[in-house]
């Protein structure tokens, strides 16, 4: 098959305007984490003792979760459904759910207030916990990831591993390493991807399953005993449009040319996933009678309804639109989104339905919640720009490649 | 094309029959506590609102107390208040229904559930219940993630979320270390100066409940809080009016971790579906590999 792309490190300047907005944003972050670490939830957090799970928990982890889909989605169809044709997606979609899930890991070790202690998790877990699978899973998916994403450090430094000074003597080991680990996970790479996606479905479901034991304390709304299928759909709902999102986004700030005919196939699959999903959820809610709560106007109606018409409802209907499909702004507004109803609901389920019998003292997240969850989008964004600039992450047209840089290197799943 | 879209539906189908057909399997709580097991019932119509019970839990737990004179002030039930990090019982006063008593004043602690949402959350298994019936936290195994308050039905674990270090949840552990281990009542019961406390065997405890209320129809409504809620309790409460106007929740009968422990165990059931998915996927990416080079 002849390759037209080839992934290949972004040659640009790294600063930019916007890199040193996020820069300023991420360093409040590190700021408020500092705080956070040397005096406590209580001093940076708005969390008390009946709303224990604030943004940290809504918007980092559920919301972080679910956005990082692009993984195993794009990874599943690429590789295990056999669609070369978007295979250009892949190291892209790898990436930004390794980067998503290592933030995922930081936000929950801010959020514990015995994060030193999560080493008990693998040893001590308690089997009928639903958060112990999700913890689990999301720790094994993460290592996944970097396995999976390993092959792209290979080719990266195969054979160019120059250290300098008394470092010296560790060139050829660590070249060596590198070409074990090509040539094994080249033979074993079947087998993780695979893992990647079941630990996915796995977690990704039970993340829904999570709030269930809360009972009558989440608004009727969204608790249902099907949450954890809706919560699956939902990510597989918001896979193609973040990889849409970012693909956008980063040809347009790194001066490339979207890949459109790929992406305008992979936006064609949205429309079908998302009616299943719409499907369930209106089913779901006509079968246990929930639109009774649709009556009353309060905060929880509202971001339901916000939830559903907004990230649901409209970018259906436009995914199922040719016009959509052939423009950049609308293909980039659809998919964006599809992401803020997933990521709305995610925040509705831990945030905003959940209502304790008792409210001494109501939740809203403080400034240091805000500026830690900025943050870590911030660095996440800076990260990605930083790696597509080191590693062979993003397909450029093969033309104006210097002939150098043509190599092929055995083991990496191509 | 299309047989690859096929298959992709073909898998979502399997895995949203997985997650549907967990819901349907019955929990299977390994229940570890003893017949015997004790409990206190509380007779929310002989309370005075002393507060001695509250003096006496923070005495035995080695909370900050204050000057016990200062428990008579009535002035604290003008706001309703929670257990928390700084006390593990309170007491509430709710306005009477009936013309015997002038104002209500009800205890309030952990309910050391039968079926406890909190143990059954625990990612560390943190929370145990006891053969006696106490539900009681263990320093050594928290990860401080906060489940357990999310997971409570009547919201009563609470966190020191000012402690930067080893911060504890914190709740009423029932006397368990110094006293009910050894079958001795807790510090609570026996401060108690009205015997609006009785400490004993739960089982014994309801027929006392419903002795009483048989004997005095007219003094409490004909419901043990605590006999069925969630799936039982072992503190039981008696009250002469609806136990909703008293300030206790809405809890219903089903124990919480019936609407999550068969989900679980469904989808971790010898790890069927995980392995079936894995084969799934398996064999479509084998058949997918097969014609792909076919054509090639």
């Amino acid at each position: 098959m002849e390759e037209y792309f080839k992934p290949q490190p972004i040659k640009r300047p790294f600063l930019s305007k916007g890199v040193i907005i996020l820069l300023i944003l991420a360093a409040n972050g590190i700021i408020w984490s500092i705080l956070r670490f040397g005096f406590g939830l209580g001093a940076v957090t708005n969390l008390n003792n009946q709303f224990p799970w604030g943004i940290w928990i809504g918007l980092d982890v559920a919301a972080g979760v679910a956005l990082a889909a692009g993984g195993f989605t794009t990874s599943a169809l690429v590789h295990i459904f056999y669609r070369e044709d978007f295979h250009v997606l892949v190291r892209p979609a790898i990436m930004t759910a390794m980067l998503g899930y290592t933030f995922v890991g930081l936000g929950v070790m801010f959020d514990l207030g015995r994060y030193y202690n999560i080493w008990h998790v693998p040893i001590m877990g308690n089997s009928n916990s639903v958060l112990f699978e999700v913890g689990i899973c999301v720790m094994t998916y993460l290592a996944t990831l970097y396995v999976e994403f390993f092959p792209i450090v290979n080719e990266r430094f195969i054979g160019r591993v120059h250290l300098k000074g008394i470092l010296k003597f560790l060139n050829k080991p660590i070249d060596g390493f590198l070409r074990f680990a090509d040539s094994f996970l080249g033979k074993t790479m079947f087998f993780f991807i695979i893992l990647g996606v079941v630990l996915s479905c796995l977690h990704q479901s039970s993340l829904g399953t999570l709030m269930l034991i809360a009972g009558k304390k989440v608004h009727p709304l969204w608790q249902t005993p099907i949450s954890p299928l809706l919560f699956l759909l939902s990510a597989f709902s918001v896979g193609f449009p973040m990889v849409i999102m970012e693909s956008l986004t980063a040809s347009r700030s790194l001066g490339l040319k979207p890949e459109m005919d790929v992406l305008r196939k992979l936006a064609r699959f949205i429309g079908p996933i998302l009616s299943v999903y719409l499907a369930f959820k209106l089913g779901d809610m006509v079968i246990r009678g929930t639109y009774v709560y649709l009556n009353e106007i309060n905060l929880q109606t509202i971001m339901w309804v916000i939830e559903i018409l907004f990230g649901v409802i409209i970018p259906l209907r436009m995914f199922f639109w040719d016009k959509v499909l052939h423009s950049r702004t609308l293909l980039y507004i659809a998919s964006l989104l599809v992401i803020f109803g997933v990521a709305l609901n995610r925040f509705n389920v831990f945030i905003i339905a959940y209502k304790p019998p008792y409210i001494l003292q109501q939740y809203w997240p403080s400034i240091g919640e805000i500026s830690v969850t900025v943050g870590f989008i911030a660095i996440e964004i800076l990260l990605y720009r930083a790696l597509v600039m080191i590693f062979p992450v993003i397909s450029v047209p093969l033309k104006g490649v210097s002939a150098k840089a043509k190599y092929a290197i055995r083991g990496v799943i191509q | 094309m299309s047989q690859s879209r096929r298959s992709f539906l073909k898998a979502m189908g399997t895995v949203s029959l997985t997650a549907v057909g967990a819901k349907e399997s019955k929990a299977t709580p390994k229940n570890v506590v003893s017949d015997d097991r004790l409990g206190v019932l509380v007779d929310t119509t002989v309370c005075i609102g002393c507060r001695q019970c509250e003096y006496a839990c923070k005495v035995e737990h080695g909370l900050p107390a204050g000057n016990i004179d200062d428990y008579s002030d009535r002035s604290v039930f003008e706001t309703m208040r929670r257990p928390d990090h700084t006390a593990l019982t309170v007491v509430n006063e709710y306005p009477a229904e009936n013309s015997r008593q002038q104002s209500v004043t009800v205890k309030v602690q952990c309910m050391h559930c039968d079926h406890p949402a909190c143990v059954s959350a625990c990612i560390v298994g943190a929370f145990t219940k006891q053969e006696n019936g106490a539900v009681i936290w263990d320093e050594g195994r928290c990860i401080g993630c906060r489940y357990c308050m999310v997971a409570c039905p009547f919201q009563i674990p609470a966190f020191e979320f000012d402690k930067t270090i080893q911060p504890r949840i914190m709740k009423c552990d029932f006397c368990y270390e110094t006293r009910t281990s050894k079958g001795l009542p807790t510090a609570c019961v026996e401060a108690c100066p009205t015997e609006a406390l009785t400490f004993g065997k739960r089982y014994e405890l309801i027929q006392i409940a419903h002795e009483r209320i048989r004997k005095n129809p007219e003094r409490y409504i004909d419901h043990v809080f605590g006999e069925h809620e969630v799936g039982g309790t072992s503190w039981l409460y008696l009250g002469g009016q609806e136990f909703l106007r008293l300030g206790f929740p809405d809890v219903g009968t089903n124990p919480a971790p019936g609407a999550t422990e068969p989900i679980q165990h469904a989808i971790f059931k010898f790890f069927v579906p995980p392995v079936a998915l894995y084969a799934l996927l398996g064999g479509i990416m084998w058949l997918g590999k097969q014609s792909s080079e076919e054509e090639e």
